[in-house]
């Protein structure tokens, strides 16, 4: 008795901690899941039953319409150019920062500088505002030099903040001085370091930089929303509202279409997330600290 | 830096510059203009504008609207960081017991990571839908008349429960991540000294995860101050009328839509200082947090 009955405790914790893992599983992945459910069915079913439990035959259907089909205002946007936007934003703003940020960091790191002090807490002011807290001015800064409707305008005032810089920075500070010393003895100069050396010691670093960025760049919604008033323009995240506004007022609501668009604007960063969460897990928990 | 730098002087100024003029362009004066437009009043004509000291403050220390959203964000902020915290360190720290299943645990927690606020958002309204929506089926049949987007406290609720949906992936890797870093002597010396799962975790657990929580406690408040903007939107699709809204919303609103450029100014340098007072406080944290590793 006094053997078996710790034995049975253990068993019956790590069945309490699977219920709650499953229950928190279910919890995380039933609302896109079933969205994608419902998206195999018609607009009339949706409309007149709500969420779908089990696949319908429209789903092809639904996402071809939600693909090619032109919509909007000027009928002249469709989800193959908004998918384009959403690749160009979240590629774009993640390699722009990388590019930058690298730069800006093996500056401050690996050079004697006078002003290096005053650049760095320059640059890391940054940090404390977020974009939405300056929003209306940004906005404005972005209309007087006529950059609205522009992907300038979208992607570069996105990359005026620190963080990529601070992770570098950090990264780059972990690095054995005697790298530099030996590369130094051997005659490289600053150049041929940072591309031969820095870069690719750099590599796994880079990555779970790019995913994070991506996914950040890919799902922004406030600045797009301002910034492009032009449909052409639209990226999947700025198209929601349109998407919301068809499944909710319109006299015949594209359902099906709707949920269809919704899925594919969550698709891509949902995969690289999940194919690429080590170095996603590790980049998150190391930048941010 | 280095000790071993290089001395060259104009490789590193052509390395900053890039980062440094995009940093001046759309960071130090739109800030600055904010703060300078702030104590301006702006005709909604455009047809120039007229100093009014500080004004723009203290009409919004007098509007009862304001200050009831202002209230508004206060308690949103608490819940969405109490609940999303709370799940997500339940979920990591049963994820770190379990052998069986652990990385697949873990991707199935942390995937919702990547879908944009207001796509979380859109699928609140088909969770919260009106007629057929599931959550509202199940508030009904307790008797509660949840109607999204007309009653201030359903739609309260559906921002909320959309917002912590989205935060708890990140609380969760936070969490895990820190759990693991616990040395394993230190929880076998625990195994020792207290047979009581839930008194080790209180008593040693807890203890060593607070720096990551304390942390993570500054993220959450950011997160359901500033990122929660496309959840909000979404939910009340695209109609303000009576519905909860956070500040950053109402500066968006009054600057975009209601043309008040010196008002929405005024906010916008309100909520930079409560941002700044968070990162001092969130600075003042870390310190500490090297006494305890």
């Amino acid at each position: 008795m006094t053997q078996t009955s710790p034995r049975r405790r253990i068993r019956w914790a790590t069945v309490s901690d699977h219920t709650i893992l499953i229950l928190g599983a279910i919890l995380m992945l039933a609302p896109p899941l079933l969205a994608f459910i419902s998206a195999s069915h018609d607009a009339v079913t949706i409309h007149r039953e709500g969420i779908q439990v089990g696949f319908g035959d429209q789903l092809g259907a639904n996402f071809q319409k939600a693909m090619f089909e032109k919509g909007g205002f000027t009928q002249t946007v469709d989800g193959t150019l908004m998918l384009m936007n959403s690749l160009i934003l979240g590629v774009g703003f993640a390699v722009g920062k990388i590019i930058i940020s690298m730069m800006a960091a093996y500056a401050i790191v690996y050079f004697r500088l006078r002003f290096a002090t005053l650049a760095f807490w320059m640059i890391f002011t940054t940090l404390l505002l977020p974009l939405e807290v300056r929003i209306l001015p940004s906005y404005e800064a972005i209309q007087r030099l006529g950059l609205t409707n522009t992907y300038t305008g979208l992607i570069v005032p996105l990359i005026a903040s620190a963080t990529g810089t601070f992770f570098f920075r950090q990264f780059f500070m972990s690095v054995p001085e005697e790298l530099v010393e030996a590369a130094r003895i051997d005659g490289a100069g600053p150049v041929k370091f940072f591309i031969d050396i820095l870069v690719p010691l750099s590599r796994t670093m880079i990555a779970a930089i790019f995913i994070i960025m991506f996914v950040f760049g890919w799902n922004q919604y406030l600045w797009p929303t301002l910034i492009t008033t032009d449909e052409s323009f639209f990226t999947l995240v700025r198209g929601i509202k349109q998407i919301v506004l068809s499944y909710t007022d319109a006299q015949i609501p594209e359902h099906g279409q709707a949920l269809a668009l919704a899925i594919i604007a969550m698709l891509p960063p949902v995969l690289i997330v999940i194919f690429f969460q080590n170095w996603f897990v590790k980049g998150l928990t190391e930048s941010d600290k | 830096m280095k000790r071993a730098g290089f001395t060259t002087i104009w490789l590193p100024v052509a390395l900053l510059l890039p980062q440094l003029m995009i940093i001046a362009i759309f960071f130090y004066w739109p800030a600055g203009w904010a703060v300078q437009s702030s104590f301006y009043l702006q005709d909604p004509f455009g047809f120039g504008s007229t100093f009014v000291g500080v004004d723009n403050y203290t009409d919004l220390a007098n509007n009862g609207e304001y200050m009831r959203i202002a209230w508004f964000t206060v308690v949103y902020s608490a819940l969405v960081t109490f609940f999303s915290l709370s799940i997500a360190l339940l979920l990591a720290v049963k994820a770190d017991n379990v052998i069986r299943g652990a990385k697949t645990y873990r991707t199935l927690l942390m995937w919702v990571y990547a879908i944009a606020p207001p796509v979380a958002g859109f699928l609140g309204i088909l969770f919260f839908d009106q007629r057929n929506g599931p959550l509202t089926i199940f508030f009904q049949t307790f008797g509660w008349d949840f109607k999204l987007g007309v009653n201030y406290n359903s739609t309260a609720t559906a921002m909320v429960m959309a917002a912590v949906w989205k935060q708890i992936p990140v609380n969760f890797i936070f969490f895990l991540s820190g759990l693991q870093s616990i040395p394993r002597a230190v929880r076998e010396a625990a195994m020792i000294d207290n047979r009581s799962a839930t008194g080790r975790f209180w008593q040693v657990t807890f203890p060593l995860l607070a720096p990551t929580a304390f942390f993570l406690l500054i993220i959450n408040i950011t997160y359901a101050l500033f990122d929660t903007f496309g959840i909000i939107d979404a939910l009340m699709k695209g109609e303000p009328g009576n519905n909860p809204m956070t500040l950053v919303y109402k500066v968006y609103l009054d600057g975009f839509r209601g043309n008040d450029l010196g008002g929405s100014s005024a906010q916008s340098v309100i909520l930079m200082v409560l941002v700044l007072l968070l990162t001092i406080f969130q600075f003042r944290l870390i310190e500490r947090r090297i006494h305890y590793t």
